[in-house]
């Protein structure tokens, strides 16, 4: 069943002080399934923030429209959790009030809160840290906490603006399968943005290729790599044989992209 | 020693501002003491003292820096109880911005001191004048002050609140104003301090009581000494008062310092 349904979506932004008006993005069409962890794999500056804003409701295409579960997004909700790239903790809130503030949004109980707060804390590793404000924690630890914030809202999918892309190489390797862990167990629908091309392998079941600006979906590729997924999947042949692929659907699009430039 | 940004240590730190101190005192006994200038200009270090406790045990001064800071606290109090949350729905909300900004912007000019003589037609010489100028002087500045911090909210924290949920509501509460009120409260800090200058002024002229009441009175029996320890008291209230609003900020911001 299909969950989300982009429909002719395109973004052009108005020019400024009196300049040409810039096209950021393509009419677009993209249905994403239930359950789906949807990559989406783009040069920067193709439209891929652009088109995930559009479908957290945090910007309005100029044409087309977006359907979550058969509803038009009007404006951003709880039913989409976004984790962003840059951090987006509440300086003011500790690690536990971060994750509860959807809740607290909603008027849930404070007891029910607590045991959701708790229930996600443990799944994201953040035990022994409730209590800490963002500024004590690193930057992975800040994202775990703002992916547990997202979670804990419990919404229909999870918007994610590469989220690990401010990560040194280690932690952000083990971001990649703390979160596909949680996906394999829970399912949930995850549309997760990024220029990396093994990380969308890695963590897609399918992964969309973006062409450079302005961006349109330019192909979709299934990744057919048995769950669960270890990390030593990143070197087997299969693995390699869609890096190979992607590697020159992008490369094309990265060249397309820098002849733009000014 | 002299590289650029480097900190020093706290110990380092209160000994050297203690130094200025000490070289400003030394200073001025010598100058004083020695007869290059006139007690009559300028009392020295140590009559000044003397001064002091006179005023202290005879005049009864304790009542009128008492006094003084009822006037200084109440106006700033009364002013921050109203501008604070103007501030913020004008830093929040764009019309009421566009509304009351220019206004506002052309109060903020209005010196303090230039409506006494108006305050005194209007209020007579008694404390609500007073309170009336610290008021004038105080709450423009901070409406504005406020409005800016508020306008500068991180709008990635906005984005962030609403994907979980918040409403415009939730917004304001839940990110705007906690995520503004350590910079307010040093907005508040700052205003403080300038609220004891406009007092000085409301006190110099038509007024019975106070510490510029008593400099005022000194002139007239040119007593340099009275004076220069009223204004150093002022100095020594003002810097305590700010120490402890600094603390009380950083007790309660821990977050953000």
């Amino acid at each position: 069943m299909a969950l989300l349904q982009v429909d002719g979506v395109s973004r052009v932004f108005a020019g400024i002080a009196g300049g040409a008006p810039t096209q950021a993005l393509q009419p677009t069409d993209l249905v994403v399934a239930d359950h789906d962890f949807l990559t989406i794999l783009g040069p920067s500056g193709c439209g891929k923030s652009t088109l995930l804003r559009i479908i957290a409701g945090l910007d309005q295409p100029t044409t087309g429209q977006v359907l979550l579960a058969g509803e038009k997004i009007q404006r951003p909700g709880p039913d989409r959790g976004m984790v962003f790239q840059s951090y987006t903790l509440f300086p003011w809130l500790t690690v536990r009030e971060n994750i509860g503030f959807g809740l607290r949004e909603k008027g849930m109980p404070a007891d029910l809160q607590q045991d959701i707060i708790a229930h996600y804390v443990a799944r994201t590793g953040l035990t022994g840290f409730e209590s800490h404000y963002p500024k004590m924690l690193s930057g992975g630890m800040q994202q775990r906490t703002a992916l547990a914030r997202a979670l804990a809202n419990d919404p229909k999918m999870l918007l994610l603006d590469e989220p690990f892309g401010a990560l040194d190489h280690q932690t952000r390797a083990l971001m990649q399968e703390l979160l596909l862990g949680i996906w394999e167990t829970d399912r949930k629908t995850v549309l997760f943005v990024t220029h990396d091309i093994d990380e969308a392998i890695f963590m897609g079941t399918r992964v969309a290729v973006m062409s450079a600006r302005p961006g349109r979906i330019k192909t979709q590729l299934p990744i057919d790599l048995p769950h669960p997924r270890h990390y030593t999947v990143k070197t087997t042949a299969e693995f390699s044989a869609y890096k190979a692929q992607l590697t020159e659907e992008i490369r094309a699009e990265s060249i397309r992209a820098a002849q733009m430039q000014p | 020693m002299f590289e650029p940004l480097q900190p020093v240590s706290l110990r380092k730190r209160i000994v050297l501002g203690a130094a200025f101190f000490v070289l400003f005192f030394l200073g001025w006994a010598f100058f004083t003491l020695s007869g290059i200038i006139p007690p009559l200009f300028l009392a020295d270090p140590l009559a000044t003292l003397q001064t002091g406790v006179t005023l202290f045990v005879e005049f009864d001064f304790l009542h009128d820096i008492a006094i003084t800071l009822w006037r200084v606290v109440g106006g700033f109090v009364v002013a921050a109880i109203l501008a604070v949350p103007l501030g913020v729905a004008m830093g929040a909300f764009k019309p009421i911005e566009a509304f009351l900004e220019p206004f506002v912007s052309f109060c903020r000019y209005l010196p303090a001191s230039a409506f006494i003589p108006l305050l005194i037609l209007w209020a007579g010489v008694g404390e609500a004048q007073k309170l009336s100028v610290i008021f004038i002087g105080s709450v423009f500045q901070i409406v504005l002050m406020v409005a800016v911090i508020v306008g500068a909210t991180r709008r990635d924290l906005v984005e962030a609140a609403y994907t979980l949920g918040a409403d415009a509501r939730g917004i304001v509460w839940r990110v705007i104003v906690p995520g503004a009120a350590p910079q307010i409260a040093e907005t508040l800090r700052l205003v403080l301090g300038w609220a004891w200058t406009y007092v000085i002024v409301a006190e110099l002229v038509g007024s019975s009581s106070g510490i510029g009441h008593m400099i005022m009175d000194s002139q007239r029996l040119l007593d340099t000494g009275q004076m220069i320890f009223g204004i150093v008291c002022i100095g020594v209230i003002g810097l305590v008062s700010d120490l402890a609003f600094r603390r009380l900020n950083q007790r309660l911001y821990g977050w953000a310092f």
